[in-house]
C-alpha cells in the first residue's frame, strides 16, 4: 500500500478478531477449559488412588489440627508444627535481612576488601545446594562452634537467604537516583547518615515486592530442616504419617497449610503496598 | 581586597582520557557574585562541583575558606556545610515533606534541636515565598516551587557560599522568574554566589564577575559591563551573539 491510499482509510473500522480468536479469547470459554483440565487432573489422581486400594481416612485428619477434649478447645500437632515453622522462619529472616544489608553495603562500599568479601560470600553460598549447606552447618560447623540442630537450621536458612537478600538490597539502593546522594552530601551528611535518612527509606518501596517473595521462599525452604529432625511443620507431618500411614491426607494437609501461610503473607504485603503507595 | 573564599589555581580534571578542566585558575571573594557561562560540555558544572567536593580535581590546588581541599582531605565534609549547592534537577528528598527536607540537614548534620531547626526552616520558606507549602511532599509542587525549596534547603545550613548548577534549566519558562527573583533577593542580601546559568538578564542584574568557559578552559573573566559590550575574545562574542539573538 502506498502513501496516497491512506487517505481512504480515514474513519474506517479496524479489522475484527476472527471467530476462532473471539471464541478462545472469551472469559467463559477460558474458565470452562480451566475447570475441565483441573477436574481431569484431580479426578485422575483420586481414581488412581482408588485403583491402588488407598484407604482414605480424611475424618482422622482434623484431630491433628484441633480437637475438643474435656479440657476444651485444643490446637493439634500440625498447628504447633506451623508455629515452630513460623518462629524458625522469622528468626532466620531477621538474621538474613541484617546479614544481607551488611553484605550489600560492603559490596557498595567501594573498598576493595569489602567488595571482595561480599562477592566471595555471595558466590560461595549461591553455588552450594541448600541441603549440603544444611549438612555443613549441622555436621561440621555445629560440633566445631557448639550449636545445636535448631541453630544449625536457623543459620543455614539465614546465610542462604542473606545472599539472595543482599542482591535485593543492592538493586534497591542502586534504584535510588544518584542526585539524592549528591544532595545529601552537599548538606554535609556522612555516608552513614545518607543511607539511613535518605537512601534506605526510599529503596524500601523498590524492595518490598522482592523481599516478600524472599520471605515466602524462606518459609518454603525451611521444610528442608526436617532432614535433621528439627521439630517443625514438615517433620511433624512425617511423624504423624509414620504413626498413622495416612500419607496422602497428611501431605495434602501440610501442603495446604504452607500455602495458606504464604498466600496470607503475599496478599497482606501487596495490600500494604497499595495502601501506602506514594506517587513520586 | 579581602582574602578569596574560593581560590582555584591551575586545576586540571580528567574523566579517563577526557580533559574536562584545563589549567583553570580563578578566585571568588566573600560577597562576590560570579556567573559562569559557556556552551554545554565546557566544564562549567564540573568546576563548581569541584567547589563542594562532588568532583575532585586531579592536579592543581583548591583552597576553600583558607583550607586546601583534595580528594583525601578530611575537611571537605565540614566545608560542605559552608558551601550550599542548588542542582538543575532540584534533588529534593521525595519521601520527606518540604519542612522535613529543610530540617533534616540542620538536625542530623548540625545537631540542632527540632524546634530550632523548624524555626530556621520556616524563616527560609518565607524567604523563598512559599510558607504555605511546608507540609506538602515535593512531588505535589511545581518545578519552580521545588527549586525554591531546594534553595531554602541550602540556606537552612546557613551556608556562606551558594553554588547554583543551572538552576533554571529544567524549569518551564513561566517558572524561571520566580526562581530568579529569589536568587536576586539572595544576592542583594550579600551572599557569596557562583552561578552557572544562561540567564543573561539575571547575570547583568547581579553579577560582579562574568566567566566564559569553553572546552574546559576559562576563555574570559571580566566585569559584566565589559563582558556584555566588549568581550576580549572572539569565541565569547560569538557565544553571546547566539544566546542573545532573540
Amino acid at each position: 500500500m502506498n502513501a496516497t491510499d491512506l487517505t481512504g482509510l480515514k474513519g474506517q473500522p479496524l479489522p475484527q478478531k476472527t471467530a476462532v480468536q473471539a471464541f478462545f479469547g472469551s472469559t467463559y470459554v477460558s474458565v470452562a477449559i480451566y475447570i475441565i483440565v483441573m477436574g481431569l487432573i484431580i479426578y485422575g489422581s483420586f481414581a488412581g488412588a482408588q485403583n491402588m486400594g488407598y484407604n482414605w481416612q480424611w475424618h482422622r485428619v482434623p484431630q491433628y489440627l484441633y480437637s475438643f477434649t474435656d479440657d476444651g478447645f485444643q490446637l493439634g500437632e500440625i498447628i504447633f508444627g506451623l508455629f515452630a515453622t513460623i518462629k524458625l522462619s522469622l528468626t532466620a529472616f531477621v538474621l538474613a535481612t541484617v546479614l544481607g544489608l551488611l553484605i550489600a553495603l560492603m559490596r557498595l562500599s567501594g573498598l576493595v576488601m569489602g567488595h571482595a568479601v561480599a562477592v566471595g560470600f555471595l558466590e560461595l553460598i549461591r553455588n552450594i545446594p541448600l541441603l549440603v549447606l544444611l549438612y555443613l552447618f549441622y555436621y561440621v560447623l555445629g560440633p566445631i562452634f557448639g550449636f545445636d540442630r535448631y541453630w544449625a537450621s536457623i543459620l543455614t536458612l539465614a546465610v542462604f537467604h542473606a545472599a539472595l537478600i543482599s542482591e535485593i538490597f543492592r538493586a534497591g539502593i542502586n534504584a535510588v537516583d544518584k542526585g539524592q546522594w549528591e544532595a545529601a552530601k552537599s548538606i554535609g551528611m556522612t555516608t552513614g547518615q545518607t543511607y539511613r535518612y535518605i537512601i534506605l527509606p526510599q529503596s524500601v518501596r523498590f524492595m518490598l515486592p522482592p523481599m516478600t517473595g524472599e520471605a515466602v521462599h524462606l518459609i518454603k525452604s525451611s521444610a528442608i530442616v526436617s532432614v535433621i529432625a528439627v521439630a517443625e511443620l514438615t517433620t511433624i507431618g512425617r511423624n504423624i504419617i509414620s504413626d498413622t500411614f495416612m500419607s496422602f491426607e497428611i501431605w495434602f494437609t501440610v501442603a495446604i497449610v504452607y500455602m495458606v501461610v504464604t498466600l496470607i503473607l503475599s496478599f497482606g504485603v501487596s495490600y500494604l503496598e497499595r495502601r501506602y503507595a506514594v506517587d513520586h | 581586597m579581602d582574602k578569596p573564599i574560593i581560590e582555584a589555581t591551575h586545576l586540571d580534571k580528567f574523566y579517563g582520557t577526557f580533559h574536562a578542566l584545563k589549567d583553570v585558575s580563578l578566585s571568588v571573594h566573600p560577597g562576590e557574585k560570579m556567573v559562569i557561562c559557556g556552551p554545554s560540555g565546557s566544564g562549567k558544572s564540573t568546576l563548581i562541583r569541584c567547589f563542594n567536593g562532588l568532583e575532585w580535581h586531579n592536579s592543581g590546588s583548591l583552597v576553600i575558606d583558607g583550607v586546601e581541599v583534595h580528594e583525601n582531605s578530611k575537611e571537605m565534609r565540614g566545608l560542605r556545610q559552608e558551601v550550599g549547592m542548588v542542582f538543575q534537577q532540584f534533588n529534593l528528598f521525595p519521601h520527606l515533606t518540604v519542612l522535613e527536607n529543610l530540617m533534616i540537614g540542620p538536625m542530623k548534620v548540625r545537631k540542632l534541636p527540632a524546634a530550632k531547626a523548624e524555626e530556621t526552616a520556616r524563616k527560609y520558606l518565607d524567604r523563598v515565598h512559599i510558607p504555605e507549602q511546608a507540609d506538602k511532599y515535593p512531588a505535589q509542587l511545581s518545578g519552580g516551587q521545588q527549586q525554591r525549596v531546594a534553595i531554602a534547603r541550602s540556606l537552612c545550613m546557613e551556608s556562606r557560599i551558594m553554588l547554583f548548577d543551572e538552576p533554571t534549566s529544567a524549569l518551564d519558562p513561566e517558572m524561571i522568574n520566580e526562581v530568579l527573583d529569589v536568587m536576586v533577593g539572595l544576592a542583594e542580601s550579600g551572599m557569596t554566589m557562583v552561578v552557572v546559568t544562561h540567564e543573561m538578564g539575571f547575570a547583568r542584574k547581579v553579577a560582579d564577575t562574568m566567566v566564559f568557559m569553553e572546552e574546559g578552559e576559562i576563555v574570559e573573566i571580566s566585569p559584566p559591563d565589559q563582558f556584555f559590550t566588549n568581550p576580549s575574545s572572539e569565541r565569547c562574542r560569538l557565544f553571546l551573539d547566539q544566546i542573545l539573538a532573540h
